[in-house]
């Protein structure tokens, strides 16, 4: 197959076809998050979710999208065609090309820049322009004060998470994807261990940057009627509902290479083996998760009340099976393969958990109000990630100028951080004060 | 190599295209999508140059900072009227004579020192690292000037919050 | 390989554009947005010479001119909101009178 492919095109041969297989899965993929979310909450507030679409719900995102496709397509009167057209297409396009960074495993990465992290970051700042020309282009009043107030929601956080990953980063030492998880790897921990604080400060961040609750108001149904969204029906507003579902991925994939360790298994350094042979005890946890997941499917089957449900839930376990077939069998081959099929595995691993807890902030915590989300934003984020950014770097100068041990260090400033963070917070409840009408003759 | 020059061309083309089109339109929200074009075609470039870190500041600070600034000052002194008047003003004829004797001066300051200049051989190699040697500049050689750029940002917030400000 | 002089001569050409702008057109807004372009062109000039020599100076140099534009945007659009609040207008043609 090599001497097929020119060498002056073989260097793109591999990442455009990433780059088809992220583009054709990724709507899928948003989809059956939407179901995800959809039974997540139904769970949570004691009911069952969609169920009659397919069994389980299982092809509810399916017709969902056939009916999207076939609404009609409304525009205003008096709209900006051109930018009506225009806004949705860009939220997509800066949320589709953030993934072009973003190591899905050791190897399935569309480009290594040695700026990764801070074009990610860059493309998600871009991905503002959608919201604000939509609310804009739709000549609406609940749109553009919806738009704006997205807007200034996203910067406002944009700067806190941008701090909490900062650092991350000083510890990594590197912008580039694959080191900071490699240094993760050399390190021995995941950088969650070492600075708790900033990936606090970047959870919070992140929640607020993708719009979801509790810092939803912008397009809350109860609000402003949908905000931005409001004059979008049909396909245009499927294309901002994936673009906000992928930067959901996004920002969980940053966390995970960040924070959680990328695509490490746990404890990725201890090699105990099993007795004569070469496999690792963590190395089949994989092929066990889904066993168990087959298992679970195939005693689930013959409890159905209906027929297809029945064949469905076997056909899932049997899914089920083929995949720990597959994780088993890569054990056994080139460790080039091994590694990509098992760093993808956790990885993925990592992103739905830390979606699972988007999921689960969506349906616990009350929404936030505007002044609230803007207090919280500017006066306890930032100071915060600040305070913590200098904790940080006090604690690497510890480490490697008095010879500290890390974890020592790292647990010192994490509390001093912790104490200027209950302070802050302690500031923000009492009242703010009142200006006389002398204080503001400037 | 090819694919060089054909990034090169896209990019210079859209970067001019977009800088036209900025200042001829009527319709300030649309002027303001232009340069955004522009700013992210000269990203592009920089990134042509081999300046990744320049690239990303360039992103996030010029399009999805100031770019979002403008924007929301366009959109909260949006005047409808403002599309019906007389978009350039009586200058425009000289203002066109300047600014071509302005590229004609440059121009032939260009083509007078081309030969001393040896433009054609640029370096063989930037350092290898580009953000670690940013780093090393700013916090070694140019600390002075990145202490006062904070000091001006400073300055800055606080006048265009009292600039802004209502009055109680 | 790209020859600097390309980027130079884009660098005129947007510089003489931003000109244009900010000489010719009646809406402070699109003045400012003119400034921009200008520091803009700049800014590929000093790129291109830094690429040219080879170190960094000219990144930094130009990183400093994207900061110094983030405090004059600032400060140019608050003063065009408080105008436009005095005066109800953004036409440079009609900001000719201090006080009424």
């Amino acid at each position: 197959m090599g001497h097929l492919i020119p060498s002056s095109v073989a260097p793109y041969v591999l990442p455009v076809v990433y780059a088809v297989v992220i583009v054709a899965v990724l709507p899928l993929l948003a989809g059956y998050i939407v179901l995800l979310e959809r039974k997540v909450m139904a769970d949570m507030q004691a009911r069952l979710g969609p169920m009659r679409v397919g069994p389980h719900g299982l092809l509810q995102p399916i017709a969902d999208a056939v009916k999207l496709l076939l609404k009609e397509d409304i525009i205003p009167a008096n709209a900006d065609k051109l930018m009506f057209w225009m806004a949705p297409l860009v939220s997509v396009t800066m949320a589709l090309l953030a993934y072009s960074a973003l190591p899905i495993g050791p190897a399935f990465q569309i480009a290594d820049l040695n700026v990764g992290l801070l074009f990610i970051l860059a493309i998600s700042s871009l991905g503002i322009y959608g919201i604000v020309f939509g609310g804009w282009a739709s000549n609406s009043h609940y749109s553009l004060l919806g738009a704006l107030r997205s807007a200034a929601q996203l910067v406002s956080y944009e700067t806190a998470a941008g701090l909490g990953l900062v650092s991350a980063l000083l510890l990594a030492g590197s912008l580039s994807m694959k080191e900071i998880v490699q240094a993760q790897y050399d390190q021995g921990t995941w950088f969650i261990f070492s600075v708790p604080v900033g990936f606090f400060i970047y959870m919070v961040g992140s929640i607020a940057e993708t719009n979801r609750a509790p810092f939803d108001l912008p397009e809350a149904e109860s609000e402003l009627v949908a905000g931005y969204m409001t004059e979008y029906s049909g396909f245009r507003w499927s294309l901002y509902f994936l673009a906000e579902y992928a930067n959901m991925i996004i920002v969980a994939g940053i966390a995970t290479t960040l924070f959680l360790g990328g695509w490490l298994r746990p404890f990725a350094r201890w090699h105990d083996h099993f007795p004569g042979t070469s496999l690792e005890f963590f190395d089949v946890i994989p092929s066990l998760v889904f066993l168990g997941a087959a298992a679970y499917c195939f005693y689930l089957a013959p409890r159905q009340p209906v027929q297809i449900q029945k064949i469905v839930m076997a056909a899932f376990g049997g899914l089920c099976l083929i995949l720990a077939g597959a994780m088993a069998a890569t054990l056994f081959a080139s460790p080039a393969v091994m590694a990509g099929v098992h760093g993808a595995f956790w990885f993925m691993a990592k992103v739905i958990a830390y979606l699972y807890a988007f999921l689960w902030f969506r349906f616990t915590f009350p929404r936030y109000r505007f002044d609230q989300l803007m207090r919280l934003g500017w006066r306890f984020l930032i100071p915060l990630a600040l305070v913590n950014v200098i904790d940080v770097g006090v604690a690497i100068i510890l480490r490697q100028e008095l010879g500290w041990s890390p974890f020592w260090a790292m647990l010192l400033m994490t509390l001093v951080t912790l104490g200027v963070a209950m302070w802050l917070a302690s500031e923000g409840s009492k009242p703010a004060t009142t200006l006389q009408p002398a204080d503001t003759e400037i | 190599m090819i694919l060089n020059q054909i990034l090169f061309c896209f990019f210079a083309a859209l970067a001019i295209g977009s800088a036209i089109l900025m200042v001829t339109r009527r319709n300030i929200v649309h002027g303001a999508v232009f340069l955004i074009s522009t700013l992210l075609a000269t990203a592009g470039i920089f990134l042509q140059l081999q300046a990744e870190f320049l690239f990303v500041v360039q992103i996030i600070l010029y399009v999805g900072g100031i770019m979002v600034l403008f924007v929301f000052v366009i959109m909260l002194v949006n005047l409808d009227v403002a599309l019906r008047q007389i978009q350039f003003n009586r200058q425009k004829y000289v203002a066109a004579v300047l600014a071509l004797v302005l590229a004609a001066q440059v121009f032939f300051a260009l083509w007078v020192a081309r030969a001393r200049l040896n433009l054609a051989n640029p370096a063989d190699r930037m350092p290898a690292r580009n953000t670690e040697a940013i780093a090393d500049a700013i916090f070694q050689r140019y600390m002075l000037p990145f202490e006062i750029a904070s000091v001006l940002l400073l300055v800055a917030m606080i006048g265009a919050v009292v600039m802004a400000k209502r009055r109680v | 390989m790209i020859p600097t002089e390309a980027y130079l001569l884009l660098s005129l050409a947007l510089f003489t554009i931003g000109v244009v702008g900010v000489l010719t057109r009646r809406n402070v807004i699109i003045v400012l947005m003119s400034i921009e372009l200008i520091l803009n062109a700049v800014n590929i000039n000093l790129v291109a010479f830094s690429r040219y020599f080879g170190s960094v100076d000219g990144q930094v140099f130009a990183i400093f001119i994207i900061t110094d534009a983030a405090a004059e945007a600032a400060v140019g659009l608050g003063i065009i909101l408080a105008f436009f609040r005095n005066r109800e207008t953004v036409l440079a043609d009609e900001m000719d009178m201090l006080k009424w």
